[in-house]
C-alpha cells in the first residue's frame, strides 16, 4: 500500500513537471480562446506557438467562417479575442456591445483565382470564369470571401453560375484542391499556404481589399493574455508571420 | 418515472423553444418566400426520390441479409450499417473519393462518358440514399427474420416458382415492416445535412435543401431559419403523426 502512494506521488510530481515547455521559466501557463476566420489558420497557428514558447500561453483557436464566428459570439459563446475578415461582422459584435473600439487592422488580403496545377482548364481572368461547362465553386455570399467574390465578379462585370457555395473559403479550396472544382475565388494567403493549387491574380481594378480587424472581447476570461496575443500579431514578428503566409501587414 | 419525465422533457423543451421564439408575424412572408418553397421542393423531391432507390435496392439486400448465415451474414451486415454509425460528413468524403470527378468510379464515367456527379442534385440524392438506406435494410430485415417460413414453403410446395413467393406470400407479409422502414428512411433523407453539403454543395434549387438552408440562414436571418426550422418540424410530424401505432411497431 504504501509502494502504490509512493508510486503515485512520483508519477504526479513527474507529470507536474513535463507540464511548461522550455523557454517559458516560471511564469504559470495561462490559457487563451481565440476565434478567427478561416483564411487566418496557417499564420495564427504559427503565432499561437510563438506565444506559448515565449509567454507561455496556450492559445486554443476556433477557425470558421467569420459569419459562424459571429453568430457564435452574439449566441453567448466565450472567448478572449476575435479575429474577423472583414469590417461588416467586427461592427456587428461591436454594435452587439461585445468588444469596445478602437478596432484595429492587422493585416489585409487580395482575391485570387484558384486553378488546379498547371491550369489544365486555361483560366487567365474573372472573365473566363464564365466559361460554360467550367465547374466554379464560390464561398457564400454570408462568407466575406464570397461577399468580397461577388464584387470583384461585380467590377469585372463577369456572371458566374457556381456549382456550389460553401459556407467558408477552406471550403472552396478544397474543392479546387481535390480536383471536383476547376477553378474557385480565394484569398492570395489560401494559395500560397495551400500548395496544391495554383493561383491566377486578378488584376487591381477588379480586386478586393480584405481588411481584417481584431478585437478584445469584453467578456474575456484572460485580458492579459488576449493582449500578448493582439500585441504579437501586430508586432514585426508577427506582421513577418502574415507575411509569409501571403497577406498584407497592417 | 421522474427520468421518463426528464426524458420527454428533453425531446419537448427544444420544440417548445422553436414555437415560442417564432417570428409568427413574418410567418407567412417568409414561408411563401421563394427561398423557402424552393428549397422545401427540393428536400422533397430528393428525400422520396432516395426512399425509392432505397426501396430497390435495399430490399433485395434485406432479403439475401435475412438468407445468410456465418460469417458472410456479419460482413454483410456491418457494410449495409456502416453508415448509420459514420459521421455523414465522413460520408460525404468517402462518397466524394467515390463517384467524385477524380473518384473510382467518378473518374471512368467522366472520361467515357463526360458525367460529372458532385454539385448535382443526383449527388443530393445519391448522400441521401447513403446515410438513410441502412435504416430500411434494417427494419425489413428484421421483417423478414420474424417471418413465419412455412407460409413460403407452402407457396412452394404447391408449385410457385421464387419470384412469384416473393410478390404474392413475402411481400404483403412484410409489409408493416416494409413501411415503417421507408417511412425511418425517408424522414432521415429529409433531414440529412453533412453528407449532402459535402458532397452535393449548396446551391438554392439545386442541392441546397431545407436543413443546408436552414444553416445558411442562421447567420444572416435568424428569423427565416427558425421558421424554416418549424416547417420541417411539421411535415415531418404530420407523416409521423399519419403512421399508425400499429406500424410504428413493427419498428
Amino acid at each position: 500500500m504504501r509502494n502504490r502512494l509512493l508510486f503515485l506521488l512520483v508519477v504526479g510530481l513527474v507529470a507536474a513537471c513535463g507540464g511548461s515547455p522550455s523557454g517559458a521559466g516560471s511564469t504559470p501557463q495561462t490559457a487563451l480562446t481565440v476565434f478567427a476566420a478561416a483564411s487566418l489558420q496557417p499564420p495564427f497557428d504559427k503565432i499561437g506557438d510563438r506565444l506559448l514558447a515565449t509567454k507561455n500561453v496556450k492559445t486554443t483557436f476556433s477557425y470558421a467562417g467569420t459569419q459562424t464566428l459571429t453568430s457564435q459570439l452574439l449566441n453567448g459563446a466565450q472567448a478572449d479575442v476575435f479575429a474577423s475578415a472583414d469590417k461588416d461582422h467586427m461592427f456587428t459584435v461591436l454594435n452587439a456591445g461585445l468588444v469596445t473600439a478602437p478596432l484595429k487592422g492587422f493585416a489585409t488580403n487580395f482575391l485570387e483565382i484558384a486553378v488546379a496545377k498547371g491550369n489544365p482548364k486555361g483560366v487567365h481572368s474573372l472573365t473566363d470564369l464564365a466559361r460554360p461547362g467550367l465547374v466554379v465553386v464560390l464561398a457564400d455570399p454570408s462568407v466575406p470571401a464570397g461577399k468580397y467574390a461577388d464584387q470583384a465578379l461585380r467590377n469585372a462585370r463577369v456572371t458566374v453560375k457556381p456549382a456550389s457555395l460553401e459556407l467558408q473559403v477552406t471550403g472552396v479550396l478544397s474543392k479546387v484542391a481535390l480536383g471536383e472544382a476547376d477553378a474557385g475565388i480565394v484569398y492570395v494567403s489560401d494559395i500560397v499556404t495551400s500548395g496544391k493549387v495554383d493561383g491566377v491574380p486578378i488584376p487591381a481594378e477588379q480586386n478586393v481589399t480584405a481588411v481584417y480587424p481584431i478585437a478584445i472581447l469584453k467578456s474575456a476570461t484572460n485580458k492579459a493574455g488576449a493582449q500578448v496575443f493582439v500585441d504579437l500579431v501586430f508586432s514585426p514578428e508577427g506582421q513577418d508571420i502574415l507575411k509569409a503566409a501571403g497577406f498584407q501587414g497592417a | 418515472m421522474a427520468l421518463a419525465g426528464l426524458g420527454l422533457l428533453f425531446f419537448l423543451l427544444p420544440l417548445a423553444g422553436l414555437i415560442v421564439r417564432a417570428p409568427w408575424d413574418q410567418a407567412v412572408s417568409s414561408i411563401g418566400s421563394t427561398e423557402t418553397v424552393t428549397a422545401l421542393e427540393l428536400s422533397l423531391f430528393c428525400s422520396v426520390t432516395a426512399t425509392a432507390v432505397a426501396l430497390v435496392l435495399g430490399i433485395p439486400l434485406a432479403l439475401v441479409l435475412s438468407r445468410t448465415t456465418g460469417t458472410l451474414r456479419g460482413v454483410l451486415r456491418a457494410l449495409t450499417t456502416l453508415p448509420m454509425v459514420l459521421p455523414p460528413v465522413v460520408g460525404g468524403v468517402a462518397l466524394f473519393l467515390a463517384f467524385g470527378r477524380t473518384g473510382l468510379v467518378g473518374s471512368p464515367l467522366r472520361q467515357a462518358f463526360g458525367i460529372q456527379i458532385p454539385f448535382t442534385t443526383a449527388a443530393a440524392v445519391m448522400a441521401e440514399t447513403f446515410v438513410a438506406m441502412p435504416f430500411l435494410v434494417i427494419a425489413v430485415e428484421a421483417g423478414l427474420r420474424s417471418l413465419d417460413p412455412r407460409y413460403e414453403e407452402a407457396a412452394r410446395a404447391l408449385g410457385a416458382r421464387g419470384w412469384m413467393v416473393f410478390a404474392r406470400v413475402t411481400l404483403p407479409l412484410i409489409r408493416p415492416a416494409i413501411f415503417s422502414g421507408a417511412v425511418l428512411c425517408w424522414a432521415r433523407a429529409l433531414g440529412e445535412f453533412g453528407a449532402t453539403i459535402t458532397f452535393a454543395g449548396n446551391f438554392p434549387g439545386r442541392t441546397q435543401t431545407v436543413p443546408i438552408a436552414v444553416y445558411v440562414a442562421l447567420e444572416t436571418h435568424p428569423d427565416s431559419a427558425i421558421l424554416l426550422s418549424l416547417v420541417l418540424l411539421g411535415v415531418s410530424v404530420a407523416i409521423l403523426v399519419g403512421m399508425r401505432d400499429r406500424w410504428l411497431g413493427a419498428l
